[in-house]
């Protein structure tokens, strides 16, 4: 047996195909999106959480530092529980807030981190204080039309703060 | 005489059933014969290897001339529509989940299927019409593990990597049309497909498709080729069958595997 043109030509094929996929791995898709830098997770209770999906991405100031890992209906609070794993490269104090945003009009869901003031960190495990649930537009114009219909009441107590409110846990 | 016309109509509408079921049931036999018989395909590579150059490297040229203006056209096509809507940056996305999802292993299979797999039909149809076959049987070689088991190992084979080249090329097709012709920003176009294209979700799946698609399209061929009747005519016809069962049987498959695959995502 001996080698022949052939060969090399089955050779280049399967390379061919090779490079192919890993373009299509690393180039097209996300692989190289994928750092293998060290996570941890923390967590967030939402009253809502629209149309959030599993590995939406955590920005702050609109740069990714994480993605949603888990989502959760907890039974006891009736909320939905968020596990999100932030890079261990950015770490955040301890009252930072969560809230649930859209990028754009229609566009897809992320969570937003806001950093607050403590001097400690937040931890593997820790949970946020302060979160804020996705904006659902029923009940934003629902809200409209009742505060509207309690200003033309002359009614001064204002309609109920909305969806919008922070839970303090 | 009416009658007689009724038991004609019934013994046809009989004869085509069984005969659906004895051909199924030797393709089901064929099939486990071809799988029970490949040790030979592996121990003697250089027969997979051959069989590798002629399906697979010569349909190189057919797939990516082809991946490259399906990929043109999507991307001309994707801009029309998604302008409209002024989300022209999706066009990354659009390409490249279309491609990798869909066309990349469903038309790298149908191109297969009429490049390589009619090659493949005529080939041993013909050897069984100049009785090759059965001289292999009077001289104690298996023409299974000779001859069928390396074309099928190697249709296997060929079919994930042209799949992963069409749509590679199918990429940069888009890419040529979307970016340097018509001037969607490059950074969001490769972004925003980034962000799409999932490896796990969209890439593997799309690499178990097209592995799915060349065990099917390689074994109608085979099969075919194998149970053509040795006349000029039945050749001409099994080729023809090959071609159009593999096309039925790539679409078939690509439903039922999208529907698993992609279900509420």
């Amino acid at each position: 047996m001996e080698r022949t043109t052939l060969d090399m030509w089955v050779g280049a094929f399967v390379v061919g195909g090779l490079i192919a996929l890993l373009i299509l791995a690393f180039k097209v898709g996300n692989l190289s999106g994928y750092d293998g830098s060290e996570t941890y997770q923390v967590y967030g209770e939402f009253d809502n959480i629209g149309g959030l999906k599993i590995k939406a991405p955590v920005k702050s100031s609109g740069v990714v530092v994480g993605r949603v890992s888990n989502i959760q209906f907890d039974n006891k609070t009736f909320q939905a529980n968020v596990e999100i794993r932030l890079s261990k490269n950015y770490q955040f104090p301890k009252d930072t807030s969560a809230a649930i945003l859209t990028s754009g009009l229609l566009g897809e869901q992320y969570i937003g981190l806001e950093a607050g003031g403590d001097e400690a960190n937040l931890k593997n495990g820790d949970k946020f204080k302060l979160t804020q649930s996705a904006m659902v537009l029923e009940q934003l114009i629902g809200q409209v039309l009742f505060s509207k219909a309690a200003d033309d009441g002359g009614d001064k107590k204002s309609a109920q703060g909305g969806n919008k409110k922070a839970v303090v846990q | 005489m009416p009658h007689r016309k009724v038991g004609f109509g019934l013994r046809s509408i009989g004869s085509t059933v069984v005969n659906g079921v004895w051909r199924l049931g030797f393709a089901s036999r064929f099939f486990l014969m071809t799988l029970i018989s490949s040790g030979a395909s592996f121990r003697r590579f250089h027969l997979t290897i051959r069989e590798i150059y002629f399906s697979g490297v010569m349909s190189l040229i057919i797939i990516l001339v082809s991946g490259l203006f399906v990929g043109m056209v999507l991307g001309l096509q994707g801009y029309e529509t998604l302008q409209k809507y002024g989300s022209e940056s999706a066009l990354g996305s659009l390409v490249a989940l279309s491609l990798v999802r869909e066309l990349g292993p469903v038309l790298a299979a149908l191109l297969f299927a009429s490049r390589a797999g009619s090659a493949i039909t005529a080939e041993i149809g013909l050897m069984k019409a100049t009785e090759q076959i059965a001289a292999m049987e009077m001289m104690a070689v298996d023409p299974i593990s000779r001859v069928v088991a390396p074309r099928f190992w190697a249709g296997v084979i060929s079919m994930p990597l042209l799949a992963a080249m069409f749509s590679a090329v199918g990429v940069f097709g888009g890419y040529l049309v979307g970016v340097v012709l018509i001037g969607v920003d490059e950074g969001s176009f490769w972004s925003q497909m980034q962000a799409a294209v999932d490896f796990r979700q969209d890439i593997v799946n799309g690499v178990i498709k097209s592995v799915t698609f060349g065990i099917a399209v390689t074994a109608i061929a085979l099969f075919e080729g194998y149970d053509a009747p040795p006349t000029a005519e039945g050749v001409s016809h099994a080729t023809t069958r090959t071609v159009v069962t593999s096309a039925l049987a790539v679409l078939g498959l690509d439903f039922i595997l999208t529907v698993f695959m992609f279900r509420g995502v």
